[in-house]
């Protein structure tokens, strides 16, 4: 039994994922394929983990989960001060530094 | 492998849709499924504690508060489909499919040699043996998560926290200002009468009825009257002749059960 289904898998969604972020324009959904990609990279640790009979890729997969948690937390928090300020969610109304 | 073979083409397919679906909420359920499918994934590699970890932390918390976000934030926000930049939603789906395939082929045309397994990984038991290497060959990393998380929710309190730039609303202050609008313009300082009571109507979009016999407006939701939905006294007396009807009485005749007074008269039809 081969292991190359998983990880084509994992590559597949991440780049489902990274497609997302470059088009959607909702704050929140962008953010959610950024979690989408996290969660493609943690399928490809485990699998790794599996091939190599070692425990440091379960691991590490569990050190992304606590890190996306981190980073979601502070992520949501800077879309609702951004929502607070402009009314909107939208990644095109943040646009001040532009000008 | 058949619990793959089942769930990949569901989480492409999910993960897809969060492409299209114009809605956050949407985007978020089909999210969810990828995510629970994940975890049923790390359960066939072998991978208990991530498999509870994906449900409990993934689906859980950071799910649900995403699904807060989008609540305060507003359920009804979609994207818009006007491209800031252009030809950027081209571009981005052609690089996407170039880094796919490249991807894809690239992986597809590796062989990763035989697979190992986690029996001998797993001989003391999953969690047993996560929690040796964590607490010994990843003692510092582990720190430096808790150092992590410790800001990142003094983080997320800072940039939610927002000053208060006037003084609390409070219940005599609210008694005050009810008092101080009705004495300046006669404005009713009470509550607002209740939606109408009949025997066979206590909806709230039945209207109560003022001394003269007409609706009170303030008795029924803004939102009702303006979408025209606010049953109107006539109509009231025309379901009630309907059932006089289909009892049998013939609602013109019958003084003297609608002959008492007409407000009580509906009431005592229906009992007859």
């Amino acid at each position: 039994m081969s292991l190359t289904p998983y990880i084509v898998l994992s590559a597949i969604l991440f780049t489902i994922g990274s497609v997302g972020v470059l088009t959607r324009r909702n704050a929140i959904v962008v953010f959610m394929c950024v979690e989408l990609m996290l969660n493609a990279s943690n399928l490809a640790l485990v699998t790794f983990a599996k091939q190599h009979g070692n425990l440091d890729g379960q691991l590490a997969a569990f050190f992304v989960m606590v890190v996306a948690a981190a980073e979601v937390v502070i992520g949501l928090a800077i879309i609702m001060t951004i929502f607070r300020t402009r009314r909107s969610a939208s990644v095109d109304d943040a646009s001040l530094l532009k000008y | 492998m058949t619990a793959f073979w089942i769930l990949a083409p569901i989480m492409v397919a999910a993960a897809l849709g969060i492409l299209f679906v114009r809605k956050a909420v949407h985007a978020a359920m089909l999210l969810a499924v990828v995510m629970v499918s994940l975890a049923v994934l790390y359960a066939a590699l072998e991978a208990p504690f991530l498999f509870a970890v994906q449900i409990i932390v993934y689906t859980g918390a950071i799910l649900m508060l995403f699904l807060f976000v989008l609540m305060l934030v507003g359920v009804d926000a979609s994207d818009s489909l006007i491209e800031t930049i252009r030809g950027q939603r081209v571009t981005a789906i052609v690089l996407g499919l170039l880094l796919g395939s490249t991807l894809v082929v690239g992986l597809s045309q590796i062989s990763l040699g035989t697979v190992v397994g986690m029996e001998e990984a797993n001989a003391g038991g999953n969690v047993e043996e996560l929690a040796n290497i964590l607490f010994s060959r990843y003692v510092f990393a582990f720190e430096a998560t808790s150092a992590l998380l410790i800001t990142a929710a003094m983080g997320a309190m800072v940039l939610a926290h927002r000053e208060r730039l006037n003084t609390k609303v409070t219940q005599s202050s609210l008694a005050a200002q009810r008092m101080k609008d009705y004495a300046e313009s006669g404005k009713h300082p009470g509550p607002l009468p209740a939606p109408g009571v009949f025997a066979r109507h206590n909806a709230v979009d039945t209207p109560a009825l003022l001394p003269d016999g007409t609706a009170s407006p303030a008795s029924i939701s803004r939102v009702l009257a303006a979408r025209g939905t606010v049953r109107s006294a006539p109509a009231l007396a025309e379901d009630f002749d309907h059932m006089a009807r289909q009892l049998g009485v013939n609602p013109t005749e019958g003084p003297e059960v609608a002959g008492k007074t007409g407000a009580t008269a509906s009431s005592e039809e229906e009992q007859a």
